[in-house]
């Protein structure tokens, strides 16, 4: 047992990201603002979820299929170079190592099972990267259901390289060209179609959002990422636990599934959000999507767009859970600019010969602006869950380099 | 009270007064803001014998609207709608004589807090409220802010709901019972649902208050097919699709009145 230095954070409260309050509640945020018509299809998630989340038979099918198929665990690599030259002690959690190339397969894997489980035949998912619709295809394909996978025209575009995958994987790709054509529109469509189709789909969202019980559900099956990463810590740092645990936050699964490991801890938590999908940093209280949280609005409660040069970061809400962390001061959120995003992403492919995802260069341009002002104190432990590999960016870099 | 339907349960009692001498009820939708003249509909549809109009509050992401509806909501931000802008607008009209529902998204109910935005409704003239992704369990926090206000919270029933929660949304519901006709979004459709009958049957069996059903429908026969199973219908896609076609107040006076008296004739 380590002392506790001055300006950690206090343990938190038992219960913190726990089960949710009555009611799907974070804090004052959450809830299942769904359609008349979508509330019993939640009912039957949440009734399937809790059946099999209790279940032995449940946790060690989808803990098999995390090993032997999607590649789990995930290592925990030491950033050495870098670590060096920004003066802090840096540790990567690789889940771009994961089969698919990102953390998304981790929640698809639990939901693709749970579907199944539920005697659905297709899965519905909305993506922005694509790398959640990459993994949702995967997973039907391997469990043998349809996918159908809704995604903005701009994505599209500019994810090219993952539509390819999707389609390769049997997925059916529908593009989506109302409003920003991103992410929040996709999510959109997403849940209109599945109003038409609960009856054998079941919709697979692809983050800590929507109607309860899914930011409850998916940061479940996402804290493998911050279970294994305890668990390595501790075998590898002196302290035990690192000083600050860091990840990049769209709807926010990545951070939420790494923070559960380290919620119970003095660890600092902190979420990075980009400057134009500032959710969680400068959102304010509204509902969409199914959940109340913190959402970015005009003046007249209208939602704004947001933009993103990380496909997978350009919502303009997060996770109930995320706002709730965020008012108890138990997680902190920041923002990182395109520039420094993309500036991140070259620093670790030449210094560690890893290409990141701009999502998770994002998480990655904090450490490397904190540790230059300071606000990362010289020898501190980062922990920085890497949550996918940068293929799919390649396009838009090569325009930019 | 100046405006008689504007006195607490004033919605309801209108539309009860209204079915109990065995007339089909009307309620048709256009969304607030659509043209620069666009209360000149609500004096077309008040003509063209509707029992009540549904006003629709703009929301930027309509997750429960189709095509038509969602076209129509973004044709009117983009000419600058917004609440204010729209109930402003509305204070300007005289009594219809028919009462005004507003519907909108829950974010916007929101924005300002439950008590603000009802007590704006009620000052525009609006007797009733409609918030399609505010289920019935999480409609504690505006009950009480509508109920002050004398602002009527109609809640929605759908094919999925099963009984004991169809029990509590028809007691709930002020107004009447906002029956989805099937599982989808707004948008015209070729056929009345099967899904229809067998819902409104359900919230029959649990409620005197009126039963309107909506989400489809789009034509004559239809409102005809509906009136045997429901107080009435609500039509919304097959309004604003004619509106977004160019077609002005007096185009739907006329169709309108065509779904009038196809309710009219069923109930001879
Ligand atoms: C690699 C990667 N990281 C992060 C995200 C953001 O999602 P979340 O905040 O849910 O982890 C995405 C989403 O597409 C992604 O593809």
């Amino acid at each position: 047992m380590r002392d506790v230095l001055p300006g950690r954070e206090p343990v938190p409260p038992d219960g913190t990201m726990g089960v949710p309050q009555a009611r799907g509640r974070f804090g004052e945020y959450g809830g299942r603002y769904a359609p008349e018509s979508l509330v019993e299809a939640c009912r039957e998630v949440d009734e399937a979820f809790r059946a099999a989340w209790a279940d032995p038979g449940f946790r060690g099918a989808l803990a098999r299929l995390l090993a032997v198929y999607a590649g789990r665990p995930t290592p925990l690599t030491p950033a050495h170079r870098l670590s060096e030259a920004l003066g802090v002690r840096l540790y990567l959690k690789r889940e771009d190592l994961t089969h698919t190339g990102s953390h998304k397969i981790n929640n698809v894997l639990g939901q693709a099972l749970l579907a199944t489980r539920m005697g659905r035949r297709r899965l519905i998912a909305e993506t922005g990267a694509g790398q959640h619709g990459v993994a949702t295809a995967t997973a039907a394909a391997l469990l043998g259901l349809e996918a159908t996978v809704f995604m903005g025209e701009r994505d599209i575009e500019r994810q090219a390289l993952n539509v390819f995958r999707m389609r390769m994987l049997g997925a059916e790709v529908v593009p989506v060209t109302a409003g920003s054509r991103t992410l929040k529109d996709a999510t959109s469509e997403a849940m209109r179609h599945w109003v038409g189709a609960t009856g054998d789909s079941h919709y697979c969202i692809g983050s800590v959002v929507g109607p309860d019980p899914y930011p409850w559900m998916v940061r479940e099956f996402q804290r493998v990422i911050g279970d294994e990463a305890r668990g390595q810590c501790a075998a590898e740092l002196r302290t035990g636990v690192p000083d600050h645990v860091v990840a990049c936050v769209g709807g926010g699964s990545n951070a939420a599934g790494t923070f559960a490991g380290f919620a119970d801890t003095p660890a600092r938590l902190v979420g990075v959000e980009a400057e134009g999908g500032a959710g969680a940093a400068r959102g304010r209280l509204g509902v969409m999507h199914g959940c109340r949280s913190l959402f970015l609005q005009d003046d007249d409660g209208q939602i704004i767009q947001a933009h993103s040069i990380a496909a997978g970061l350009d919502y303009p809400g997060v996770g109930p859970e995320h706002a709730h962390l965020r008012d108890l001061g138990r997680a902190r959120y920041v923002t990182v600019t395109d520039d420094e995003a993309v500036g991140a992403a070259v620093r670790l492919a030449r210094t560690e010969g890893i290409v990141p995802a701009l999502e998770s260069a994002h998480a990655l341009a904090w450490v490397i602006r904190a540790a230059g002002d300071g606000d990362l104190p010289a020898g501190s432990t980062v922990l920085m869950t890497l949550s996918g590999r940068g293929d799919k960016d390649a396009s838009t870099l090569k325009e930019l380099l | 009270m100046t405006n008689p339907t504007l006195a607490a349960g004033a919605v309801e009692r209108h539309l009860r007064a209204r079915r109990d001498t065995g007339r089909g009820l009307l309620m048709p939708y256009v969304t607030g803001g659509i043209t620069p003249g666009w209360t000149d509909y609500l004096r077309a549809f008040a003509a063209a014998g509707a029992d009540a109009i549904e006003v629709g509050l703009p929301f930027s992401d309509p997750t429960l609207d189709g095509v038509t509806i969602q076209r129509a909501g973004d044709t009117a931000l983009a000419r600058g709608a917004s609440t204010r802008r729209i109930l402003a607008d509305l204070s300007g009209v005289p009594d219809l004589g028919v009462p005004l529902v507003a519907s909108t998204y829950y974010n916007l109910v929101l924005h300002d807090g439950p008590e603000a935005f009802c007590a704006a409704l009620r000052r525009a003239g609006v007797g009733g409220l409609i918030v399609p992704d505010l289920p019935v369990h999480e409609a504690d926090e505006l009950t009480g802010a509508a109920a002050a206000a004398g602002i009527e919270l109609v809640l929605l029933a759908s094919p999925a709901t099963p009984r004991p929660r169809l029990a509590e949304i028809s007691r709930r519901s002020r107004g009447f019972v906002y029956a989805v006709s099937l599982m989808g979004t707004t948008g015209e459709r070729a056929a009345l649902a099967a899904s229809a009958a067998e819902l409104t049957e359900r919230i029959r069996h649990v409620t005197d208050r009126p039963v309107l059903l909506g989400f489809g429908i789009s034509t004559p026969d239809q409102a005809r097919e509906a009136r045997r199973h429901a107080d009435g219908v609500v039509v919304g896609a097959a309004v604003m699709r004619r509106v977004l076609d160019g077609a002005g107040p007096d185009d739907l006076r006329a169709f309108l009145a065509t779904l009038r008296q196809a309710l009219d004739q069923e109930c001879d």
